[in-house]
């Protein structure tokens, strides 16, 4: 007997296909981009933020050497002085979300919580992929408007 | 006590034979489950369970993730 201990969430998050009712349907994972701005926490504010505005983003999510997320440098974080570390500036303990969640759900906390954007992270806390809210309100209504 | 494994061993246990057992609530199983795997809800994996398995064929079982 063989325990895959990463499970439903680990698949997900690993874009595989999956059989059910809900199958096809988009989530955290799906909608999530997966190519965002990543820094360490000793990298210092300055540099991070150009390299941040120069990819267009106003995030960047800090993480530690094996991938983990520490916390979120937002447009906030980002325009504090420049000399310090990413890890001194940074908002740390963001509310990071599994891959599975439906992505109505995740629009609608985000709402509620005026969320510009959530890391998505795997039970272990590892980066899967940033989801802003637009993407999620899109996703939704593309969802309930169903295949053209 | 079960051999954990990751993602790529799971997927080449299936692809020799290996049977996929889903242990969550029959809602979660129905909703989405992965490819061929069957559902025995956790509270009812008992000896009685190994009626709806092949003997002979490995298992593997999940749930959502190990948090």
């Amino acid at each position: 007997m063989y325990d895959y201990a990463a499970g439903k969430s680990d698949w997900m998050a690993a874009g595989l296909p999956t059989e059910g009712s809900a199958a096809g349907r988009p989530t955290a994972a799906t909608v999530a981009r997966r190519e965002v701005p990543i820094c360490d926490l000793e990298e210092s504010l300055r540099n991070v933020r150009e390299r941040v505005r120069a990819a267009g983003w106003d995030t960047c999510v800090v993480v530690n050497g094996k991938g983990i997320v520490m916390g979120l440098l937002r447009a906030d974080q980002l325009g504090q002085d420049g000399d310090v570390t990413a890890g001194s500036a940074m908002r740390p303990g963001p509310s990071t979300f599994r891959p599975h969640v439906a992505i109505e759900e995740m629009a609608k906390v985000m709402a509620a919580r005026d969320l510009p954007n959530v890391p998505v992270t795997t039970s272990a806390g590892e980066l899967i992929g940033l989801l802003v809210r637009e993407d999620a309100e899109r996703a939704v209504h593309e969802d309930q408007r169903g295949p053209s | 006590m079960p051999t954990e494994i990751g993602r790529a061993d799971a997927q080449q246990l299936v692809a020799k034979g290996a049977q996929l057992v889903e242990v969550l609530p029959k809602e979660e199983f129905d909703e989405r489950h992965l490819p061929g795997a069957i559902h025995i809800p956790l509270r009812k994996i008992d000896a009685g369970v190994r009626a709806s398995l092949a003997p002979e064929r490995p298992v593997v079982v999940y749930c959502w993730d190990s948090a």
